[in-house]
């Protein structure tokens, strides 16, 4: 289970200046990459690349290619991305569907979507409930979470696609320090089961709890070589 | 509900629907308070810019009174009163099917109807997103007061605060919209092809028939309607 972006450079619709110039970075089986560098660094844009939602939800232009295990993303479909790579933003609310009466339902909507027969679906959610310590919510309204409780049930959401490599942008930034400390445990977990996880973060001591290899971008560009 | 409503019209027509549907169906379900509460405050501006163009508009032979150059007329009054007894019964219908129906019953009722699933979670998301924008405006209303911004002077002053209140709400929502979507696309929600759901909506036998005889009902409505066999109530 690998991610590889490969002289990678991406620009934005609309925009004349490339968001992205040359990145090469490769995360390993099992592997857990932090990616941190300032606002506008590109943080954001390598997770969209990376996931395959750039270019192909958001448009725009890339150069050089993106491969998972040894698959380029390039030509697949967006709704069979997340089979590939699962995609975690920093926003709890704004990802979940909005409309799922529990948790249950909302971590089933991915699976849902993938067309998988209910006894899979329910396999799944309950597992991927299970990684982030999250069983006893299932049945909680997911409106009538805390801010941390919503990202485990995001995060919970993207792992029951059963995607390959876990794409995770700025997790806990959006959290207090009780969300922040359910995510980093969760996290950690996670990466003590052997997930590979590209995490974009400010926060350089959740980074080092999950014994990350950390890489810098600035401008666009790695300013500490992958 | 609102269908038949405005076949109806009149006064006696709406009435006797909200009297005999809307009340007892809002009423087991204990949200009667808030289905007259809410369809009055939707209905009411409404009822305002309706009153105030017919009753002092609409040509009629009996002058109630004179305010300045404008005659208000009975039959003026009566349009506005037949006008706004209709807006009032569908705006509860209405309410009382977004107070009783989670939109996520709706979405997975239109899904398994052949509802393409990008249009019935539309239409969820939709009714889902009111009460998020509501509570928008409000932190925005909150945070342009903390600036300073007059939202409870003058119409003069009230009109020009729409502007800051409205921007942030707008461009907030299209953010979150933009957001929304690059998530769900994240979760294969445009994938084509048979979705199976491990839950349903309830569906009771008594839900059912009572779907059928309001839908009866409604094309009774309209057949003697459009055949002009409908007595006309006052």
């Amino acid at each position: 289970m690998t991610l590889e972006l490969r002289a990678v450079s991406y620009r934005y619709p609309g925009y004349r200046r490339r968001a992205l110039e040359a990145i090469d970075l490769r995360v390993g089986d099992g592997e857990i990459v932090g990616l941190v560098g300032p606002n506008e660094a590109g943080k954001s844009t390598i997770c969209l690349v990376a996931s395959g939602l750039a270019p192909a939800s958001i448009g725009g232009e890339l150069a050089g290619d993106v491969f998972v295990d040894g698959v380029a993303l390039r030509g697949i479909p967006v709704h069979e991305l997340a089979r590939h790579v699962g995609l975690v933003f920093a926003n709890p609310a704004s990802q979940l569907s909005g409309i799922a009466g529990t948790v249950f339902e909302e971590v089933a909507f991915g699976p849902v979507n993938l067309g998988l027969a209910v006894p899979e679906t329910v396999g799944r959610v309950r597992v991927a409930l299970a990684s982030v310590g999250i069983e006893d919510l299932a049945e909680r309204r997911p409106d009538r979470l805390s801010g941390g409780q919503t990202q485990l049930v995001a995060i919970a959401a993207m792992l029951a696609m059963r995607p390959r490599v876990l794409v995770l942008d700025e997790p806990v930034a959006e959290l207090d320090p009780e969300g922040r400390r359910l995510v980093g445990e969760a996290l950690r977990s996670l990466a003590g089961a052997g997930t590979a996880m590209l995490v974009a973060e400010h926060d350089l001591d959740l980074l080092r709890s999950l014994d990350a290899r950390v890489v810098a971008i600035d401008g666009g560009r790695f300013a500490v070589p992958a | 509900m609102t269908l038949a409503t405005f076949v109806l019209g009149g006064y006696v027509g709406p009435t006797v629907l909200f009297a005999a549907v809307v009340v007892p169906s809002a009423l087991v379900a204990g949200v009667l308070r808030r289905v007259v509460v809410g369809s009055v405050l939707v209905t009411l501006p409404f009822a305002i810019a309706v009153g105030l163009v017919s009753v002092f508009t609409r040509p009629g032979s009996t002058i109630l009174f004179e305010l300045g150059p404008f005659e208000a007329t009975l039959e003026g009054a009566d349009f506005a009163a037949r006008v706004v007894v209709r807006l009032l019964v569908m705006a509860s219908a209405l309410a009382l099917f977004g107070l009783t129906t989670p939109p996520r019953a709706s979405v997975i009722d239109l899904e398994r109807r052949g509802v393409s699933p990008r249009l019935a979670f539309a239409i969820g998301a939709v009714v889902a997103a009111v009460p998020a924008l509501v509570e928008r405006a409000r932190d925005v209303r909150n945070a342009q007061r903390a600036r300073g911004l007059d939202t409870e002077g003058s119409v003069r002053r009230r009109l020009g605060g729409v502007v800051p209140l409205a921007s942030p709400v707008v461009i907030g929502s299209l953010h979150e919209v933009e957001a929304r979507s690059l998530a769900l696309e994240a979760r294969a929600f445009g994938r084509p092809g048979p979705r199976h759901l491990p839950w349903a909506p309830p569906d009771t036998a008594p839900e059912r028939l009572a779907r059928w005889l309001l839908l009866a009902g409604l094309v009774a409505l309209v057949a003697a309607s459009v055949a002009g066999a409908l007595p006309t109530l006052p």
